[in-house]
C-alpha cells in the first residue's frame, strides 16, 4: 500500500535529513521532487499544488533555519500535512435508530461495490449487527447472482426480486423484509454508473430519496488517476455522500486518488479493501496511512490484527510449552497456521516499518508457507515431536513425500532449530516484549526467509 | 474482409468527446484566454496535460518542447500557438501509435486463440461479450472459455453475454481450475473447427505472484494442444486508471511473455485514458479496441489514424 510513494518520499526525505541545515533553496528542491512523486502517485494537480504551498509556508514560517534538527522538522510538517489531507482522525460508520439502519453503496462500474458490500456485511455481522444485503444492480448481467453467492458465503440474507426492473421498488421492499425479519441493518448494493450519465444518476438519487439511508458510501478504485476528483465531485454533488471506500489497496498503486478525493470533497475515507477474500477489509486510519506514505510503517494495525486473529488459548498452550523448553514441529506448524490466519503475508508485511521499502511493491510468494506446511505434514508424529531423530534417510523420505528437494527440507529444519533457539532466549530480550505480548515468536518474519 | 464493416466513426467520436473537450478543448480555451506563451501559460498547460493521465514525464517533454520552439520561432497568433501545441501532441501520439497497422482480422489460422487478462473490475467480461459479437458479425464462429473460476457468478455473467452475442461458451461451474476450462475450450474448438477462441480470465492484481502464476499456467496448459497459442493476449485497461496502468502492463506482459494489445474500456465516462499513451510509448503495446458504452456494439476498433483525427477534429 502506497509502497512506491513511501519508497520515493523516503529517498527525498533522506536527503533533507542528511543536509543538517535547511535553506529555502533545498526546501524548494525537495518540494519539487515531492511534487513529482505526488504526480506519479496520481494525486490531483490542484491538490498537489496547495499541499506543497502549505508545507512550504509552514516550513519557512517556523524559523526552520534556526531549528536544532531542521530535517526532522520538515519531515514532521509533511507528515502532519498529509494527515490533515487524509482526514485528521478516524471516522466511523453512522447508524440511525430506525429499523433497519440503511447503508448505500455507490460508485463507478468495476470499483468493487458488490464485493465491498459483502465485506461490510460480514464486518457488521462480526460486530453484532444483523445485516441484509439488497441487490439493486439490475443492469449488470449476473450482478444479483454474484451478491447471492457472496451472501451465502458469509451467511447473510440477500434480498432481491427476480425480474424486477425498478431499483427503487427493490430497495423499499428490502426495508419491509428487514422489518418483518427483525434485521437491523440494510446494505444496498447499487449498479455502477458513470457520473455523467444523468438518467442513472437520477435513479440513484431516487433510491436515496426513497430509503433515506443513514450512510452513503462512495466506493472508488484506489488505482484511479486524475479523474477520481471529477467522479467524486459529481457523485457528491448529487448524493452528498458520507464517506469513501478505497478498494484494491492491496495492489501496488500509490493511491494518490485517496488524497485527492479527501481534499476535494472533504468526506472521510472510512474503509479500505485489501484483498479478494471477504475478510480483507480494514477500517481506514488516516494517521497511520500518512505514516505509511512516509515509509514509517503501520505497526499499530499489525498488532491489532494479530490480537484479533490469534487464538489465545492456543497461544497460552504455546507459552506453557516454551517455558518448559519444549517447542516441536507441531508447534511450529501451529504457529504458521496462526500467522496465515492473520491474512496474506504481503498485507502483514506492508504494516511493518521499512518492509515496504525492502519489498518494493512486490508480493510475497505465499507458496513458500504452503511448502513449509507440506514438509512438516510429511513428517511422522514421532519426528514432529522429537526432531532430533531426523536423519538423512528420514529427510529424504520427507522430501519425496512432500514433493520437495531435500535442501528444502533441510532449510525448514534449520528454520525450526533457529526458532526454537530463539524461543529459549525469549525473556532475555526486552525488545521482544511486544512480540511476546502478541504471542508471536520473535523475529518470525526473518525466520521465514522470504 | 473488414472486421468492423460498419465502423461507427461517429460513435468513436462521441465516446471520445469528453477526452477531446477536456484535453484539447481546454488547450484551445487556454490559448484564447492567454494569447501568448508565458510561465503562467505553461503552468496551466502542464495542469491540462497532467490531468489527462499521460503522466508527469510525458507532460514534461511536451512542455519543454513547446517552450523551446516558442523561444526559437516566436509564435504569436492564436492559430500559431494552437498549431504548435497540437503539433507537439501529435508527435507524442504518433511516436507511440504510427508503427501499428490496424488489426488484421483476415484470420486464416484456426482456431485463433485470444486470452483476455487484466486487474479486477476493468471490464474484461463485458469486452469479451462485445468482441465475440463483432467476430460473429464478421462471419466467424466463436467459442468463449469461462476461465474466471474465482469471482462469484462470473460464469453467469459471461453466459448472458455469450447468449447476447449468439456464440458458444464452455464452462465448468464445478471446476476451480481455470487452466482446465481453457484447455477444454481450445480442445472443443479444434474438434468442432471453430474459428475464434476467447478465454476470459479472473481479474487479478498484477503484484500477486501466485495469481500471476495461475495465469502462466493457463497459457502453458493450452499450449499442450498447439504450442503457437495464444495468438493474442489482450490486456484490458480501465480509462479511469492512473499511473498504475503502466505497472499493470509491465507485470502482465512479464507473466505472459508479451502482450499483443490493449482494450481500453469506459471511455464514455469523464476519464481520459491518457495512460495508454505512456504504455504504448514505453512498451510498444498498441491499443486495439476501445469500449465506449454498455451495449453489445459499443466496442470500437482502435485505429490510430482515426483516433488522432477524432481527437483533433474541432
Amino acid at each position: 500500500m502506497f509502497n512506491d510513494l513511501s519508497t520515493k518520499l523516503e529517498g527525498v526525505l533522506k536527503k533533507i535529513r542528511g543536509e543538517g541545515k535547511i535553506t529555502e533553496k533545498n526546501i524548494d528542491e525537495s518540494l519539487r521532487e515531492i511534487r513529482r512523486v505526488l504526480f506519479d502517485a496520481d494525486v490531483n494537480y490542484k491538490v498537489v499544488t496547495s499541499f506543497l504551498d502549505e508545507v512550504k509556508k509552514k516550513s519557512l514560517g517556523q524559523n526552520v533555519l534556526l531549528s536544532i534538527s531542521p530535517g526532522q522538522l520538515i519531515v514532521k510538517i509533511i507528515n502532519d500535512e498529509l494527515v490533515t489531507l487524509l482526514g485528521a482522525e478516524k471516522a466511523d460508520i453512522k447508524f440511525s435508530n430506525d429499523i433497519p439502519s440503511i447503508i448505500m453503496m455507490v460508485g463507478l462500474q468495476g470499483s468493487g461495490k458488490t464485493t465491498f458490500s459483502a465485506k461490510l456485511a460480514r464486518y457488521l455481522k462480526s460486530k453484532g449487527r444483523q445485516p441484509v444485503l439488497a441487490a439493486c444492480d439490475i443492469y449488470r448481467p449476473a450482478a444479483i447472482e454474484q451478491l447471492k453467492v457472496l451472501g451465502k458465503q458469509i451467511d447473510v440474507p440477500v434480498f432481491s426480486i427476480d425480474g424486477e426492473k425498478d431499483a427503487v421498488k427493490i430497495s423499499k421492499e428490502a426495508i419491509n423484509y428487514c422489518k418483518q425479519n427483525a434485521r437491523d441493518t440494510l446494505l444496498i448494493d447499487t449498479a455502477g454508473r458513470l457520473s455523467i450519465d444523468e438518467e442513472m444518476m437520477n435513479e440513484v438519487k431516487a433510491i436515496k430519496d426513497a430509503v433515506k439511508p443513514a450512510e452513503i458510501l462512495f466506493v472508488v478504485d484506489s488505482m484511479t488517476g486524475q479523474d477520481a476528483v471529477n467522479t467524486a465531485k459529481n457523485f457528491n454533488e448529487k448524493l452528498n455522500f458520507d464517506g469513501v471506500v478505497l478498494t484494491k489497496l492491496d495492489g501496488d498503486t500509490r493511491g494518490g486518488a485517496a488524497l485527492s478525493i479527501k481534499a476535494v470533497v472533504q468526506k472521510p475515507i472510512k474503509f479500505a479493501g485489501i484483498g479478494e477474500k471477504l475478510d480483507a477489509l480494514e477500517e481506514f486510519h488516516p494517521d497511520r496511512m500518512a505514516g505509511r506514505i512516509l515509509g514509517k510503517g503501520d505497526i499499530v494495525s499489525f498488532v491489532e490484527k494479530a490480537q484479533a486473529e490469534f487464538d489465545l488459548s492456543e497461544a497460552e498452550k504455546m507459552e506453557e510449552k516454551l517455558s518448559k523448553n519444549k517447542f516441536d514441529f507441531d508447534d511450529f506448524l501451529m504457529y504458521i497456521k496462526q500467522i496465515r490466519k492473520m491474512g496474506s503475508l504481503t498485507s502483514l508485511l506492508s504494516m511493518i516499518p521499512g518492509a515496504a521499502k525492502a519489498l518494493q511493491g512486490k508480493e510475497i510468494d505465499e507458496k513458500v508457507i504452503v511448502r513449509i506446511e507440506a514438509i512438516i505434514q510429511s513428517m511422522t508424529k514421532e519426528e514432529r515431536s522429537n526432531p532430533k531423530i531426523l536423519n538423512g534417510m528420514r529427510r529424504r523420505r520427507i522430501a519425496n513425500g512432500s514433493g520437495n528437494q531435500i535442501q528444502e527440507v533441510n532449510k525448514v529444519i534449520k528454520q525450526y532449530e533457529d526458532m526454537s533457539k530463539m524461543m529459549k532466549g525469549f525473556n532475555q530480550n526486552k525488545a521482544m516484549g511486544m512480540m511476546k505480548k502478541m504471542k508471536l515468536p520473535p523475529n518470525f518474519m526473518n525466520q521465514m526467509k522470504f | 474482409m473488414g472486421f468492423f464493416d460498419k465502423f461507427k466513426f461517429s460513435k468513436l467520436k462521441e465516446g471520445l468527446t469528453k477526452t477531446k473537450d477536456d484535453l484539447f478543448g481546454k488547450v484551445n480555451r487556454l490559448i484564447k484566454a492567454k494569447g501568448k506563451i508565458d510561465d503562467d501559460f505553461l503552468a496551466q498547460l502542464e495542469e491540462i496535460f497532467i490531468s489527462s493521465d499521460i503522466g508527469y514525464d510525458t507532460a514534461e517533454v511536451l512542455i519543454t518542447n513547446i517552450k523551446e520552439r516558442t523561444s526559437k520561432d516566436k509564435y504569436e497568433t492564436e492559430e500559431e500557438l494552437n498549431g504548435l501545441i497540437q503539433d507537439e501532441l501529435k508527435k507524442i501520439f504518433a511516436q507511440s501509435t504510427s508503427e501499428f497497422k490496424t488489426f488484421d482480422f483476415n484470420i486464416t489460422k484456426k482456431p485463433y486463440v485470444i486470452m483476455i487478462v487484466g486487474v479486477n473490475g476493468v471490464g474484461k467480461t463485458t469486452s469479451i461479450g462485445k468482441l465475440a459479437y463483432n467476430f460473429k458479425n464478421a462471419g466467424k464462429s466463436v467459442v468463449i472459455g469461462s476461465a474466471d473460476t474465482f469471482r462469484a457468478a462470473a460464469n453467469d455473467q459471461l453466459e448472458i453475454w455469450a447468449k447476447r452475442a449468439g456464440v458458444d461458451i464452455i464452462q465448468n461451474p464445478k471446476s476451480s481450475d481455470p487452466a482446465a476450462v481453457a484447455f477444454d475450450t481450445v480442445k472443443s474448438a479444434v474438434t468442432k473447427g471453430t474459428d475464434i477462441v476467447i478465454i476470459d480470465t479472473a481479474g487479478r492484481l498484477h503484484n500477486k505472484s501466485h495469481l500471476m502464476e495461475e495465469l502462466k499456467k493457463i497459457k502453458r496448459v493450452i499450449q499442450k494442444i498447439t504450442p503457437d497459442i495464444p495468438n493474442e493476449i489482450f490486456l484490458v485497461i480501465d480509462a479511469t486508471t492512473g499511473q498504475n496502468g503502466l505497472n499493470q502492463a509491465k507485470e502482465f506482459s512479464k507473466a505472459m511473455e508479451g502482450l499483443t494489445g490493449i482494450i481500453l474500456t469506459k471511455l464514455d465516462g469523464t476519464a481520459k485514458g491518457g495512460i495508454v499513451i505512456k504504455i504504448s510509448q514505453e512498451m510498444g503495446v498498441p491499443v486495439r479496441f476501445i469500449g465506449v458504452g454498455e451495449q453489445i456494439d459499443d466496442l470500437q476498433e482502435f485505429d490510430s489514424e482515426n483516433f488522432i483525427k477524432a481527437l483533433f477534429e474541432k
